[in-house]
This record gives C-alpha cells, sequence and structure tokens, in this order.
C-alpha cells in the first residue's frame, strides 16, 4: 500500500496527441511501482509520486513514453503515434504491404495471439480466432489436422481447401502418405504468423487456387543486431478422454438378449463383465520440447531450431514422435540492396496409427465378454467364431486384438525451403527484382503388418503393406517491384512477375499376407502436374485517403486440354480511409475508419485428377486380371474423359469497415462478402453409354456463399501491471446451391453424398438446387401419440400412397449457419492467463452410431455373434435400421472453451539474461450442447465413431538467456 | 517453361498410343469380360480412381451381383437378411427409379455396352489396316471384334429383359462425349440384337474352339435362342421354333452334361464339359467383392461350417423361399440330388427376411475342386460362374417343344438326361404327358436355381407380378401377394432422366 509521505509529490498534467487533442485513458504509472492511474476523458491526470521519480505513460498505439517528474509538480506530455506499429507490415501474395495500406480483407495473427496448449499442428495456432474462418478438428489422433474453410466452400467436388503459402512456397494440398495430415510436419513453434486472405481482392493474386482462401505462414527469423538469444521450451500434456458413447451395459444387455432373443443367442452370452470403451482408451501422456538460438552474426541474423514432440493418443497404440529443425538467414549483401532469405526447415515423423476399428467395435462388441478368451489362438482374445472355430468374418471383432495386433508405422520426412533474393538496384532503389526458388519435398516409408494369427486378417494370412511416396515439388518465381513516393502522401506500388511450380507424386503399395508368399495387392502410381502463371498487381494510395489496387494473374495448368489450360484472375480493390478526411482528421473518438470495397475472380484448378481431360488407358493390378485360356491379362481400361473440363471460376465482392474508437478502446472491422462460384467442378451422372463412365466430372452447376463477418477487439484494461484484451468474431454464412445441370430440371433431385455406416454405399446427404451443399437428405418419421417413433411409418410426402426415396427431403446441412469465437487474455503483473471460446449454430448432425446401433436387430450380429446396441433402442423399440428416419437428425449447436490457460513470469534468473516462465493449459475445457452423441464438432456432419477429441491439461516451463 | 504444362500420365497410356503395342487388344479386350464380373481395376476394390462404376460401394456394383440381385432376390429363389438401402425393395417388389441397385445394373449395362463400342470402334477393319496390323495378331483382333459385339448384344437383351427395351441406344457408331442418344424401343431393340447375332456368327471362333471364358459361336446360339424363347412374353410374336433352332445348333456341337450336378458350381468347374461360356473367377488373380465371392459368401451363415465350402466365413444373407424348396418333391436331396439345401438350424418358413435361420439355405456355389481341395484362396473362389450351360439348352428346347414348336420326344430325352443325371437314375424319368410348360418352368427351377434367370422365367409365363403364383414376402406380404404389372420391367433410373432429355419413363413408374 503506498501511502503519501513527507518526500511525495503529488503531480497533475495532461497527455495529448500530436494534433492536440486530448488522449483519455492513458496509463500513468510510476516506474518501478505499481502504483499509477489513468488520464480522464479530457486527458487530465493526477497522481502522488516520490520525488525524482520517472513516470511511464503508454497508451495502445502509441509510443510509450518516460518523463523525469524531478520536482515538477505538473507534466505535459505527447504521445505521438507508433510508427512502428503504422509501418507493420502484413505478408501478402508476392511481397508485403503496409498494414494501413491495405485493401482486401485479410486477418494478421501472430505469436502473442496464438493458442496455447498441446498444439501439434499450425491449424491448431489459430482456431477460433478469425471470423470467416472455420477450424474444424478431425478428431483427436495424434497430429491429426483440422478441416480449414474460409468463408464457406467455394466448390462441391474440386478442393475446398484453403492454399496454404509457408515462407513464399505454395504447399501441395495432396495427401501426404503416411502422415496424420500434412501439416503436422509442420513444427508450430517456428511459426511467427498467420496472415488469411480471405476476399479475391486480396487472394487472386493466386489465380487459379485462391478461391478458397490463402494462408501465408512465415516463420520466425532473427533480427539485425540482435545478440544472440537461446529460448528454451519444454511441455508435458496428459489427455483424457472427455466421456464415452452410452452403450448398454453387460447387465442391462443381457436382459435384453433374454427377453429378445432366441435360444441360440442366448447361449452365445458371456459372463463377463467388459466396459469396452473403458479398456481401449488410455491416459494419455505427451512431451514437446523446443530450442532456438536466435541473433546476429554481423548482418547476418539467424534463427536456429530443433524442436521434439511425443504425442500419444486416448485410443491406445496411437502415437507420433516428431523431430524437427529449422534454419533461417536473413543477411543484407550488397551494401543493404541485396536481401537474402534464406528458410530451410525439415523434419522426421514416425507414426504408429491406431487401427481406428476399435472405436467402432468397442461400442458394439457384447459387453458380456472377456477380452482374453483363455485360448491361444487369435493372440489369446475372445473372438466371434464360426462353428469350425474360425473367425467369423462379418462379426465385430475384439477391439484390443484390433489394437494390439495392427501394427501400422510411418516414417515420414518432409523438407520445405526456400532462397528468396531481394535485389534493390543500385541506380534506381525504388527497383526491386525479387527471386524466389524453393522446394517441398517428401518421402514416406510406411509398414502395416497385421500377423496371419489375428482374426481380423484371418484368412488372408495376416497383412503386411509396405508403401511409399516420394512429393517432388519445385517452385520458381520471379518478380519486380517498384514502389515510388511520388509525393509525401501518394505513393504507387507495382508488381509483375512470373511463377513456375512443379508437383511429382510418386507412390507404391504393395500388400501381402504376413508370411509374404502372395502378393495380395500391388498399386503402383506417379503423376505430375505444374503450374505456369504471370502476375501483376498496382497498389494507388492517393493522399494517404485513398487507396486501390489491382491484380491480374494469368495461370496455366497441366490439368486441362490445350485449349482451356489459360485462365486469367482480375481483382479490382478500393479503401477510403474516412479518417484521413479533413472533418475527422481531429476526432477525438475516432483512430481509424477505413472502407473497403474488393471484387474479384479466382480460380480452382485442384480437380482431384491430373489428366481428366485425357483420353487414356488404365492398366490393372495384379489382383484384377482377367483369365482368357490358361493366360491371366493385365486389362486395360479405357476411361471415362472430358476434353472440355476448365476453370472453376469465383466472383468475389467484398465490402468491408475497418474502425477503432480511441476512448472506448474498441477496434474492430465488419466484412460482407459474396461468392458464386461458377463452371462448378461437379461429378455429374452422364447420360448413359455416351462415356466410358457413368459420373464424370464436368464444369455445370454453380453455388453461392454470402456472409457476414464481426471482428471487434477491446483493450479493456491497459494498465502497466494489469492488462484485459477481449476479442470476440461472429460469422454469417449462407451456403445455396443455385445450378447442378447444364439445362434447368425442376425433377433433377441432386447428387447423393454423405456415405453412412449400415448398408453398404447408403448415403445420407444431397447436393440439390436452392439448398446448401450437402444438406441432408431424409424420410420424415411419423410419430404415435405419445411421441414415440414408428418403425418404418413415415410421411408420404408426395402422396403417391408408397413411402420410396421419393418422399424423402431436405432437412438442414453439416454447416453452420452461424460460428463465433471469443477469447480473453489478461495479465497482472507477472501472472498471465485467458481462454478462447469457440461456437458453432445452426449445425446438424445425423447421429450414424444411434441408426445403427440403436435397432434390436443389432444385437444379433451377424452369423450367430451378439452386439451391443445403444440405449436408445429401448425409446424407439426399432426392430430393424431405419437409417434415413430424420428421427437421427440432431442439432449441434454448441459453445465449447478450446483452450484455459495460465502463466506466471518467473521473471529473471541467475541475476540478469535468463528469464522463466511456467504455464498451465487446458484444452477442450467444455462443451455446451444439446447433442447427444459425444462430441458435436462433426466434419462432415455424420458422426460415426470418431476419434473423440481429448481434454488436454499441459504444464509448459519456458526459459530464455 | 510453358512446355511443361504438356503432362503425360505415367501409369496410364494414352488413347492415342495404347494400340502401339499389339498386346493392348487381348488387354483390352480382357476387360471387357472382366467387366461381368470384376468391379474396378485394382482387385478386389480400390478407390473412386481405380473403380468402374463411381457413386455405388465397389462390392455392390459388380454386373454379376446386381443381374444376379434383379434376376433372384425379386422371385422365389432367394431372400436377402441385409437391409442396405435399396436392397429390401427388391424383394418386396417396391423399388423406385432412385433404387440404387437398379441405378447399379442399369449402369453396369451401359458401361459394358460403352466400353464394347471403343474397342468395336478401335479394331475397325480400316483403323487395324492404318497401324498396320497383321497375321495372328489381325486374326485376334477380328475375333476379339465380334466377342465384343456379342458382350454388347448381351448387354443390350439384358436392357431388353430387364428395362423393357426402353433404353438409349449407343453403337461404335457413337464416340466418346457425344450428345445423349435417343431412346429405342423393345422391338427395334429385339431386331438390333437379332441381327448382330447373326451378323457375328460368321466372325466368331467355331463352337468349343475358342480359348476358356471366350464366347464363341456357341454363346451365340444360346444367346438366340433365349432372345427367341422370350419373344413372345416381350411383345415381339411366337418365336419359339427359332429358340429350338438355336439351341438345338448349341446341343449339337458336342457338349455333354457334367456328371455330377454339383461339381459345376465348384473351384474347378472351368473343366467342366457342359459349360458353355462361363465367367472366369480366381482366387488370387481375380478379386472381386461382388460376383463369385458374394455368391460363395451370402448364402453361408447359422450354423453353417463356411471351412466345408471352401471359405473363411459367411456372411449370412441368402436364403429361398418355401415355395422353392416345395420344388422339389424330396428336398432332402437324398432323391434329387438338385436339392442341396442346407436345414441345420434354419426354419423353412420365413418369418423375418432379416433373419438367417429363417429359410432354408442353399450353399450351391462352393469355393471347392470336385476332388474336395479347397481353392487358392479362401476369401475370393476360383469357382467360375456358368453363363451358359448344355442343360439350359436342353430346357429351351423342351420348353419350346412343350409349346408346340420341337421334337417332343426329342426333348422329352433332353430332360430325362437332366432327371437321370440328378436322381443317379432312372426313378425320376418323367413320361411324354408330363412335358408341359409348367413342368419346364418347375424343372429350370430345380436344374438352373440361382444362375441368374428366375425373374426371366417367371416373366414368361406370367407368374412374376401375377397373384397367380405367391411366395413368402412377395410383395411385400409375409404371405406373398400379387403386383401392379408395370412391375415387369424396371424403371429407368431418375439419374439417366435427368442426364438425358430423350429419355422417357416406363409406364407406371
Amino acid at each position: 500500500v503506498a501511502s503519501a509521505t513527507a518526500q511525495d509529490l503529488t503531480v497533475s498534467g495532461k497527455v495529448q496527441e500530436s494534433n492536440g487533442s486530448a488522449l483519455p485513458g492513458v496509463s500513468v504509472l510510476v516506474k518501478g511501482t505499481t502504483r499509477g492511474t489513468q488520464t480522464d476523458a479530457e486527458g487530465n491526470f493526477k497522481i502522488v509520486t516520490p520525488a525524482n521519480a520517472t513516470l511511464v505513460f503508454s497508451f495502445v498505439g502509441m509510443t510509450t513514453q518516460e518523463v523525469a517528474v524531478g520536482n515538477r509538480t505538473t507534466v505535459s506530455v505527447t504521445l505521438l503515434n507508433d510508427n512502428k506499429q503504422l509501418a507493420e507490415v502484413v505478408v501478402i501474395g508476392y511481397g508485403t504491404q503496409r498494414k494501413k495500406d491495405l485493401t482486401g480483407s485479410i486477418a494478421s495473427i501472430t505469436t502473442a495471439d496464438f493458442n496455447k496448449g498441446n498444439i501439434a499442428t499450425p491449424d491448431q495456432l489459430v482456431a477460433g480466432k478469425v471470423a470467416g474462418v472455420q477450424i474444424t478438428p478431425n478428431g483427436g489422433a495424434p497430429g491429426a489436422g483440422s478441416t480449414i474453410r474460409i468463408r464457406g466452400g467455394a466448390s462441391l467436388n474440386a478442393s475446398n481447401d484453403p492454399l496454404i503459402v509457408i515462407d513464399g512456397v505454395p504447399l501441395d494440398n495432396s495427401e501426404l502418405k503416411g502422415a496424420p495430415n500434412p501439416l503436422s510436419l509442420i513444427n508450430p513453434n517456428d511459426i511467427e504468423s498467420f496472415n488469411i486472405l480471405k476476399d479475391a481482392s486480396a487472394t487472386a493474386i493466386y489465380g487459379s487456387r485462391a478461391s478458397n482462401g490463402v494462408i501465408m505462414i512465415t516463420t520466425k527469423k532473427g533480427k539485425k543486431g540482435d545478440v544472440m538469444r537461446v529460448n528454451l521450451s519444454t511441455q508435458a500434456s496428459v489427455g483424457q478422454r472427455t466421456g464415452q458413447i452410452e452403450v448398454l451395459s453387460a447387465d442391462d444387455f443381457r436382459a435384453l438378449v433374454n427377453q429378445y432373443g432366441t435360444g441360440t443367442q442366448k447361449s452365445l452370452l458371456g459372463s463377463a463383465v467388459t466396459d469396452w470403451q473403458k479398456e481401449i482408451y488410455r491416459t494419455a501422456v505427451s512431451t514437446d520440447n523446443n530450442l532456438s538460438v536466435t541473433g546476429s552474426v554481423k548482418n547476418m541474423p539467424y534463427r536456429v531450431s530443433v524442436g521434439y514432440t511425443n504425442q500419444n493418443g486416448i485410443l491406445k497404440t496411437s502415437n507420433m514422435g516428431r523431430t524437427s529443425a529449422s534454419v533461417g538467414l536473413t543477411p543484407m549483401l550488397l551494401d543493404n540492396h541485396l536481401k537474402v532469405d534464406i528458410n530451410v526447415k525439415a523434419s522426421t515423423i514416425k507414426n504408429r496409427f491406431a487401427n481406428q476399428g476399435a472405436i467402432g467395435a468397442a461400442v458394439a462388441f457384447d459387453p458380456t465378454q472377456p477380452i482374453f478368451s483363455g485360448k491361444e489362438s487369435y493372440g489369446g482374445y475372445f473372438e466371434w467364431v464360426n462353428a469350425d472355430g474360425k473367425p467369423n468374418t462379418i462379426a465385430t471383432r475384439n477391439p484390443l486384438g484390433l489394437l494390439d495386433l495392427t501394427d501400422d508405422k510411418s516414417t515420414v520426412n518432409r523438407s520445405i525451403g526456400n532462397m528468396q533474393l531481394d535485389y534493390k538496384f543500385h541506380f534506381l532503389p525504388e527497383l526491386h527484382a525479387n527471386l524466389n526458388v524453393g522446394y517441398d519435398i517428401s518421402k514416406s516409408d510406411g509398414n502395416r503388418f497385421v500377423p496371419a494369427l489375428a482374426a481380423s486378417n484371418f484368412s488372408n494370412g495376416g497383412e503386411k503393406t509396405v508403401y511409399t511416396q516420394d512429393r517432388s515439388n519445385k517452385l520458381l518465381d520471379f518478380y519486380f517491384n517498384y514502389v515510388k513516393d511520388l509525393t509525401k502522401d501518394t505513393r504507387i506500388d507495382l508488381t509483375a512477375g512470373y511463377s513456375y511450380q512443379d508437383f511429382l507424386n510418386t507412390t507404391t503399395s504393395i500388400t501381402k499376407d504376413a508370411a509374404e508368399t502372395k502378393i495380395i495387392n500391388d498399386s503402383p502410381y506417379k503423376t505430375q502436374n505444374t503450374l505456369v502463371s504471370f502476375f501483376g498487381r498496382a497498389n494507388l494510395n492517393l493522399q494517404d485517403r485513398y487507396l486501390l489496387t489491382f491484380t491480374l494473374r494469368r495461370d496455366g495448368s497441366s490439368r486441362f486440354a490445350k485449349d482451356n489450360r489459360w485462365g486469367t484472375f482480375p481483382s479490382a480493390a478500393f479503401a477510403w480511409k474516412i479518417n484521413e478526411m479533413e472533418f475527422l482528421k481531429n476526432s477525438n473518438v475516432l483512430s481509424d475508419l477505413k472502407l473497403r470495397l474488393g471484387y474479384g475472380v479466382t480460380g480452382q484448378q485442384d480437380v482431384g485428377q491430373n489428366f481428366a481431360y485425357l483420353a487414356r488407358y488404365t492398366p490393372s493390378t495384379a489382383t484384377a486380371q482377367q483369365q482368357l485360356g490358361n493366360t491371366f491379362y493385365t486389362t486395360l481400361r479405357a476411361e471415362g474423359y472430358n476434353a472440355n473440363i476448365k476453370w472453376e471460376q469465383t466472383v468475389t465482392q467484398n465490402v468491408g469497415l475497418d474502425f477503432a474508437f480511441k476512448k472506448a478502446r474498441v477496434s474492430g472491422s465488419i466484412d460482407y462478402y459474396r461468392k458464386e462460384t461458377t463452371d462448378l467442378l461437379n461429378v455429374v451422372p452422364v447420360a448413359a453409354g455416351t462415356n466410358l463412365t457413368n459420373e464424370i466430372l464436368s464444369n455445370v452447376g454453380s453455388i453461392e456463399n454470402k456472409g457476414l463477418e464481426l471482428l471487434l477487439n477491446y483493450n479493456a484494461i491497459s494498465k502497466e501491471d494489469f492488462t484485459l484484451d477481449l476479442g470476440f468474431n461472429a460469422t454469417y454464412n449462407e451456403n445455396k446451391i443455385t445450378k447442378l445441370t447444364s439445362a434447368n430440371d425442376p425433377n433433377y433431385k441432386g447428387v447423393l453424398v454423405g456415405g453412412i455406416a449400415g448398408g453398404v454405399g447408403s448415403t445420407i446427404q444431397i447436393h440439390s438446387v436452392g439448398y446448401p451443399a450437402s444438406s441432408y437428405f431424409v424420410a420424415q418419421q411419423v410419430y404415435d401419440q405419445n411421441g414415440k417413433p414408428v418403425e418404418g411409418v413415415y410421411v408420404d410426402r408426395n402422396q403417391d400412397g408408397k413411402i420410396t426415396v421419393d418422399d424423402y427431403y431436405h432437412y438442414k446441412s453439416p454447416a453452420p449457419r452461424v460460428f463465433i469465437g471469443f477469447n480473453a487474455q489478461t495479465s497482472y503483473k507477472k501472472w498471465s492467463g485467458g481462454f478462447v471460446v469457440r461456437g458453432n449454430f445452426g449445425n446438424y448432425v445425423y447421429n450414424n452410431i444411434v441408426s445403427t446401433s440403436g435397432v434390436l436387430q443389432a444385437f444379433q450380429g451377424a452369423n450367430n455373434s451378439l452386439a451391443n446396441v445403444v440405449p436408445n433402442v429401448n425409446v424407439t423399440q426399432f426392430a430393424t435400421p431405419q437409417y434415413f428416419s430424420d428421427y437421427y437428425m440432431e442439432n449441434a449447436s454448441f459453445l465449447r472453451m478450446d483452450n484455459l490457460f495460465a502463466g506466471y513470469d518467473l521473471g529473471k534468473l541467475f541475476g540478469g539474461r535468463t528469464s522463466a516462465r511456467v504455464s498451465a493449459t487446458v484444452q477442450n475445457v467444455f462443451v455446451i450442447t444439446k447433442y447427444t452423441g459425444l462430441d458435436p464438432e462433426v466434419s462432415g456432419g455424420i458422426d460415426n465413431n470418431i476419434y473423440p477429441l481429448p481434454r488436454t491439461y499441459t504444464l509448459g516451463l519456458n526459459i530464455g538467456f | 517453361c510453358v512446355k511443361d504444362l504438356d503432362r503425360m500420365p505415367f501409369n496410364e497410356v494414352t488413347s492415342a498410343t495404347v494400340y502401339n503395342d499389339p498386346a493392348a487388344y487381348r488387354q483390352v479386350g480382357a476387360k471387357l469380360y472382366a467387366g461381368l464380373m470384376l468391379t474396378g481395376q485394382q482387385g478386389p476394390a480400390g478407390d473412386d480412381r481405380t473403380k468402374d462404376i463411381k457413386g455405388m460401394d465397389e462390392g455392390f456394383s459388380s454386373y454379376l451381383r446386381n443381374y444376379w440381385y434383379l434376376q433372384t432376390l425379386t422371385t422365389d429363389e432367394a431372400v436377402i437378411a441385409w437391409s442396405d438401402a435399396g436392397l429390401p425393395e427388391l424383394h418386396q417388389m417396391k423399388w423406385s427409379s432412385n433404387n440404387p441397385f437398379v441405378r447399379g445394373f442399369y449402369n453396369r449395362v451401359f458401361y459394358q455396352i460403352a466400353s464394347c463400342n471403343e474397342f468395336i470402334r478401335e479394331t475397325s477393319d480400316v483403323k487395324l489396316a492404318e497401324r498396320g496390323v497383321s497375321g495372328t495378331i489381325l486374326t485376334d483382333a477380328k475375333a476379339l471384334r465380334a466377342e465384343a459385339r456379342f458382350l454388347r448384344a448381351l448387354s443390350y437383351w439384358h436392357a431388353l429383359d430387364l428395362f423393357g427395351g426402353n433404353v438409349p441406344f449407343v453403337t461404335d457408331n457413337d464416340v466418346v462425349g457425344s450428345a445423349p442418344p435417343k431412346q429405342t424401343n423393345a422391338k427395334d431393340l429385339f431386331a438390333y440384337i437379332e441381327s448382330e447375332l447373326k451378323a457375328i456368327d460368321s466372325e466368331l471362333v467355331e463352337a468349343r474352339k475358342n480359348e476358356y471364358a471366350r464366347a464363341d459361336k456357341a454363346a451365340a446360339w444360346m444367346l438366340l435362342a433365349k432372345l427367341y424363347l422370350n419373344a413372345e412374353a416381350q411383345g415381339q410374336g411366337n418365336r419359339y421354333a427359332d429358340a429350338a433352332t438355336y439351341a438345338k445348333k448349341v446341343i449339337d456341337a458336342g457338349y455333354s452334361l457334367q456328371s455330377k450336378y454339383d461339381d459345376l458350381f465348384k473351384a474347378d468347374n472351368h473343366n467342366s464339359t457342359e459349360v458353355i461360356w462361363a465367367l472366369a473367377a480366381d482366387g488370387n488373380r481375380s478379386q472381386t467383392w461382388g460376383g463369385m465371392t458374394f455368391l460363395c459368401h451370402a448364402p453361408v451363415g447359422g450354423s453353417m461350417p463356411a471351412s466345408s465350402y471352401g471359405i473363411d466365413g459367411g456372411w449370412g444373407g441368402v436364403r429361398v423361399t418355401p415355395s422353392f424348396v416345395k420344388l422339389f418333391a424330396d428336398p432332402s436331396g437324398k432323391t434329387d440330388k438338385r436339392a442341396m439345401f442346407y436345414t441345420d438350424g434354419q426354419k423353412l418358413e420365413i418369418n423375418e427376411i432379416p433373419t438367417f435361420t429363417d429359410g432354408y439355405a442353399m450353399p450351391k456355389y462352393k469355393n471347392i475342386t470336385s476332388a474336395g481341395k479347397v481353392g487358392t484362396n479362401l476369401t475370393h473362389p476360383d469357382t467360375d460362374f456358368p453363363m451358359f450351360r448344355l442343360a439350359d439348352a436342353y430346357l429351351i428346347y423342351a420348353e419350346a417343344a412343350a409349346r408346340g414348336a420341337g421334337d417332343k420326344a426329342l426333348a422329352l430325352d433332353y430332360v430325362n438326361k437332366l432327371r437321370v443325371r440328378a436322381y443317379g437314375n432312372t426313378s425320376g424319368n418323367i413320361a411324354a404327358a408330363d412335358l408341359t410348360p409348367d413342368f419346364v418352368l418347375a424343372e429350370r427351377g430345380r436344374e438352373l436355381s440361382w444362375e441368374g434367370g428366375r425373374r426371366t422365367d417367371l416373366l414368361r409365363f406370367g407368374k412374376f407380378t401375377s397373384s397367380s403364383y405367391l411366395w413368402a414376402w412377395k410383395g411385400g406380404v409375409k404371405d406373398g401377394a400379387g403386383v401392379q404389372d408395370y412391375l415387369k420391367i424396371f424403371p429407368l433410373p431418375s439419374t439417366d432422366l435427368t442426364a438425358n432429355p430423350n429419355l422417357v419413363q416406363n409406364a407406371g413408374y
């Protein structure tokens, strides 16, 4: 408690901006103490200080100023705009741009804002942080990534994934074999910032790959003049499952079988009590260690890092170990005219994939059976067998047998690197020539082994699959950039360049029996595709008030026939910095007000196949030969093709408003967007007989996404020893298919999608005109007067007296109408803390687990076996599966606390250079939802035995010296 | 580096260069045969890239399996336990134009036709001459071309039989990617199939002289016999005499009955002297989840010992209805060995279709050789599917004769040959007076069960939809009920009605 003493002075004064306007809310602190105050609405303050104290004046967006009071009693201060912040640059396609000059919709997130805890892949760093960007985890397996959707999906059958560019190298979006997800090879600890380009004026410079947005990832770098600094971080995590799928207990199951089962079925009941879900999961301990050294040797800033992550999954046997290393060198040569940026990242992951079939098997396995049979057969595991003692091939397999007897391992090496040379001409320093040469190579080796004794592969004599993949992607970009300040506040920035990227992918996979006596499958594959592009951009800044951006890209892709090979993708944007207008320049209220208008055309060439346009023949594998006479022939199949296939095209319009209020310390933005994709790459049925396939990828149809994004940041408390920042973002997105067939056919129902378990080849979703993509397509359940669904009775919606597929109707969609993110970060003295909450609203899920296991028939497992059922069977008492009943549709809106953390700064240790920080994080803290399944967040909307997301507790220590 | 955009595939060959290697004629020709059984270029199943029929589970998409589904599950011959969407509708006779199996079969038929058209185009005399093909390769290519025309005629016959002939019509004159084709009709399609089969008679290899699993003249005669036998039922006039003529040509070509009936359906049935044309299966080299893998596994369940059938386990799916069992005076198999029922733990009556033990099981196809040896693979059988066999030719002739268009005495002799084989002696022989059309229908049921022709047979006798013959769960009713006549032919799938505006749906759908 500070009390005034004889030596104390009462100091008062006023804080103002350089234009003379008063600054309210400025933090005024006596240096070296916790004594402080804030300026009032007129910018005035009053504080009691010791003599000869120093006052620290700080305000967000302004340069912090220290003033020695001496024996003065009045101190007036003018705070200057923090030019560093104003000069802040944002990484955009082929270059950077001053944040204040942006015309497009770009979200920028840096280290300080990243999510914390046990984070294995980069995408998880920014989940819930950005309006318009939905990041849905693909389950809880170690290294499992996320499904990233920026402003809804622009496509139906082509990829909906954004383009990811790391340090200027666009990554290959295709499958990385043997890796839980391609991004799992990138150590999140090496990442400095995410810049997410959302609207076409920002993305169109990437032309044919930009329809789904672009994520620019920049890794950490050393800075010129830095002294060497070593940073060591270590953390340990414990993951636990958050619950389990409710199934009948052993006693309840016994009672059910005794009530409904036949004599044979009753005789199959065992006497054990096994909670299979408890048996397959575990508490999983993971560790993550990172060491980085940053500094500068003469003119050579560097950063070198190594990291080792070992993640155990909560499903037994699942594990991922990643060793990563990165080197970044950013020297300036030739008298600061040549800027060199060299980045090399390399990593190795070693995976053990759990047999995820165990998840569903644990739900369905008879709880009255023991884990072990007491016999030696099948590894000792209890298995359902036929009369002859051989495994019943279509009964549920012992979940632990599946886990323990599957040894599925892989090693994946990936290296991404580039060297960027930026030369500022000696005779014309405004002109830069920029050369970027990069690569993204990976090598995967996988080995899956199931011993011959395992019940799961008994008839094949076990399995030994050896697979490899080599991806080799090359990149060359070259561009000129000319920046000139024509007057004090008028500037032009011109860029023109060329880009070449080539993707080569070679895979092999040979499956044999465990003894390697016969080949079960052998499928080698090699493919290549290439992109060649020319691009240009002009940025004009007039009077620092009006900003104009034009971009143009011309892309050539090897995926299309010669006549359709080239596409042109223009964009234009205009921004008006309203707060720079005379009438607002001296505003006490506003510190920023910018209106942005953007329009652009982007494309999509990732059609999933490289030669869809070409007439070609495919050979069969050794296991799909045809006998003619006494010889078996490898057959040649004439492939269906569409010679006319071309770009999918997306036109995006964007209206945005950026704002910041001084007094309220609120900043944010609102964006309205409309994206329409035409010439949709769509797999459509072909008129029978006209092609060598029944469905073909065609440019047919269109889809529309409209939405509103809101981002708000509130700097609620800003004192030196107490800060509180709140961030909120919300997105409303409306997705609608507007056309699907070339001729307008009102009778056309659409394309069935969304395969479900139970019933081979059954689907639950449909792409239909007038509805969101992947809308559910279900039969309308009829209920009795007690509200109980009546088995097999549906509303005859077309009133033809029969219940067929023609009575199915469209019901909701898996995509949320609204999704939000809310985060808070606070610091108090040496403590810090925060949380991230994420929510989806209006998203629906088809509960496939209940629809398959919630029927009486389900307990009568195949061929004299038993299978457990879910308690819902007692509610519906359905005898046979009613897969298409809308009874199984559930509102899966939710609010999830993703992340809760606290940290404590130990300060300087060992007298000086050493600093340390400890932290504790909980991930997946809670979920509020009405959904009855395990987790409402189901990518794709069909809940069926997904690797559950664990709740993870992490303790971390960070040491720097 | 704009030239780098001219990438070419590595694993695949382009159509422009594929026939630079003359071995390609056989490889592409082999695919046309494979198309009747296998499901894609990766066995037993691959991904969207490798499977033939898109948008359908690969195992379900086999030509043979879908044909068998539509021809067998819709009759007294079988019920299936599974509840895959659209599957129960088949036995209940409640299918609509959105039924996945109707669509699956239709897509198979036209995939096969389009593939045959492509091969016929690429083996035209002009193209063969352009490529300088000569000698044995030329002879072989031309024989394969005739076989492709046979296979195309076969699929069009299926389209005539199952879809009433009101289907899109494409030939080798229609190039890939052409405009949606016009719809044909039963009359024109009938005439086309007839003319094609007659036209290739001179080009096909002599009966019994072709390589195994390839079609020869006898296969084409057999198809003509079937075309004529069903002509009247399809509204194309009485052609029983032609049916008899072509059946006789087959019979006189030198085939002989397999001495033991059940050896026809075993893993070494490629040695059979009775089989005119078979679809070849092989445990290790020709794998699919459709075809014979389905036919060997799906009928095994309950207490049936899977290993006795040379397989690793049953799928607990298919059984016969009581009406089918009643075709046999003695279903025990002790007198008529064609009664191959498994009854231990199985009830005759079918109370619940999803319960495997309701209804007798029938392990007809086995992955065991006639010598009792297990096939080369426990999952995928070596057992071939007999598409056409001598017994069928006998019964076609017998039926034509019973309908007044053949030599009745000869017909009686043919039928009794089958009876002697079935009974092991003459105790089952029938008298001339017994040889009625209805007897032949029942005999076809006994002799040719589960060989894919039951629906066609019942249709010919007016028993498929009417209430004159009922079986368990016909029309979705436990004791069976007649259904409307429009169900005699299947609907065109709604997907093709959308894709092809020239098409008009079959009446009633």
